[in-house]
């Protein structure tokens, strides 16, 4: 097995007293896509600024070993003070001077080659999303980390955007850490699921985790159903706080992957 | 022309070529009361350099960066909001910088001087204060440029890039309180923010590139402070607040023509 490009043990993160991430351990190998799921305040952004290095953890280890990062943050707002077009942005990404056709070239990929010559601040949310995917891209990465890579793109855009993301990953061993809530797109095309509620609820191929109680607790029968994989009775709840409650006095019992204490 | 007229149009006009950029980016990271804290502070400064008896403007340059040094660390870790702790810290030392000065009875310290700016007043070794130490900001600016134009578009981005955010970041606050120094001898202490700011924004319509932005912002605060000054020749007004008002004639003006879309 080839050195991971990311890797997370027992990480944990709090803001003041209020724990975000506790003892969360997540590892990207070359080629693997693996995708953070959970409900909003789980911690899956702070999780990937933790990975990025932006952050640092109150306890746990991170070792970063990818040579080059590309970076598609959740949102980027530039100023409408600032003069920016697309192609400065996209030549900003790496140092030195960058050729046309290679810009032309990246723009092409994420489908957005319109857009070169026209200033960032005008982009609408899908194209800005775009571009930022090609700005990543540029980098030429080994590892690749999106906050909701394809928000504000459009139904057919978004499967475009998850094909090329699985191309990378097939083609050329591109490692993927992608925060997501589209999960019928991530149970197709992710070889790692990691389902976040401040602590791993459980994590693995998507297929066992779409089974997982604790996963079925977190996103609710609905949510399973329309994923057609059987319903399944938890044994525990997720309170309001973002700690583990039991349904009357049977203690919570832990699934084969599950990982939290 | 006047020998004295001429001081104040080398002084003047090397200062707005030399403020141009860092407006710029006064403007782009909205630190416009940043640089109004900074002015403010200076008061401190004329006291102190009175009472230490040393040059006026090392003590302005003293207090300024030690201000903007206290500022940058003051931004982590504060429960308040930022333009909070600014209001605290700039009326603070402006009211403080009263006292003290009516406090000091001995000295004569002409207070709408420094309050307005008394271009007129400047000499020869002024001007090449000016235009030496404006050179080298400049060059220190331009070092720092790659590094401050990306994280004005997005810090984390910058940072996950490899640019040196940290250290930009203070460059540019120390710079900036330098600049703000220098220019207090020209439009005084309560409009040196209006030389930073309105020359830029003037320029932005015009530009289509940061780089654009600054070098029409400096021209654009080349022509105030000539057309100020001969304004203040012609209808004998006071030099500063004269700059100032034809900085913001020229602004409505550019709001006024066609810009570049």
């Amino acid at each position: 097995m080839t050195a991971s490009l990311s890797s997370l043990r027992e990480v944990s993160v709090a803001f003041g007293d209020q724990p975000v991430l506790v003892d969360v351990s997540v590892e990207v190998a070359p080629g693997r896509i693996v995708t953070v799921v959970g409900p909003n305040g789980a911690g899956k952004s702070t999780l990937l600024r933790v990975a990025l290095g932006l952050l640092r953890p109150d306890r746990g280890r991170v070792e970063r070993g990818a040579r080059s990062v590309g970076y598609v943050p959740q949102r980027l707002t530039v100023e409408r003070t600032l003069p920016l077009s697309v192609r400065r942005f996209l030549a900003m990404a790496v140092p030195g001077r960058v050729p046309l056709a290679d810009l032309e070239t990246v723009l092409e990929r994420v489908r957005a080659g319109h857009v070169l010559t026209r200033q960032v601040a005008d982009l609408s949310g899908g194209e800005l999303q775009r571009v930022m995917m090609a700005r990543a891209l540029l980098r030429r990465p080994d590892l690749l980390v999106l906050d909701e890579p394809v928000g504000g793109v459009d139904m057919a855009g978004q499967a475009e955007l998850y094909d090329l993301i699985a191309a990378l990953a097939r083609e050329q061993g591109t490692g993927v850490l992608m925060v997501s809530h589209d999960l019928h797109v991530v149970m197709a095309a992710t070889d790692e699921v990691v389902c976040l509620n401040r602590h791993v609820c459980c994590a693995g191929h998507p297929e066992s985790v779409s089974r997982h109680p604790e996963y079925l607790a977190l996103f609710g029968p609905r949510v399973a159903a329309s994923l057609a994989v059987y319903t399944h009775d938890h044994d525990h709840v997720h309170l309001a706080d973002g700690t583990v409650g039991t349904h009357g006095g049977a203690g919570h019992v832990h699934g084969p992957e599950c990982r939290h204490g | 022309m006047d020998e004295f007229l001429l001081l104040a149009l080398a002084a003047g006009v090397g200062l707005a070529v030399v403020a141009a950029p860092f407006g710029c980016f006064v403007v782009w990271r909205r630190m416009a009361y940043f640089g109004d804290t900074l002015a403010h502070a200076a008061l401190l400064g004329v006291v102190a350099g009175v009472a230490a008896g040393i040059d006026v403007t090392l003590g302005v340059a003293a207090v300024g960066l030690a201000a903007a040094a206290l500022l940058a660390t003051l931004r982590q870790g504060s429960a308040l909001a930022s333009d909070t702790v600014l209001g605290i810290v700039s009326h603070g030392a402006l009211a403080s910088g009263l006292v003290a000065l009516a406090l000091m009875e001995t000295v004569q310290v002409n207070l709408m001087g420094w309050l307005f700016g008394d271009i007129l007043a400047v000499g020869w070794p002024d001007v090449a204060a000016i235009w030496l130490g404006g050179a080298a900001a400049l060059a220190l600016l331009a070092a720092l440029w790659r590094p401050l134009v990306a994280m004005t578009v997005d810090e984390d981005l910058a940072r996950v890039e490899g640019h040196p955010v940290g250290r930009a970041r203070l460059g540019l606050m120390l710079l900036v309180a330098l600049v703000v120094a220098a220019a207090m001898k020209v439009v005084g202490i309560l409009l040196v923010t209006s030389l930073l700011v309105i020359p830029a924004a003037a320029a932005r319509r015009f530009a289509r590139t940061p780089e654009q932005m600054a070098a029409a912002a400096a021209l654009a605060g080349a022509v105030s402070v000539a057309a100020g000054l001969w304004g203040s020749w012609r209808l004998d007004t006071p030099s500063g607040p004269s700059i100032v008002v034809a900085a913001v004639a020229l602004f409505a003006l550019s709001q006024a023509v066609p810009g570049r879309r």
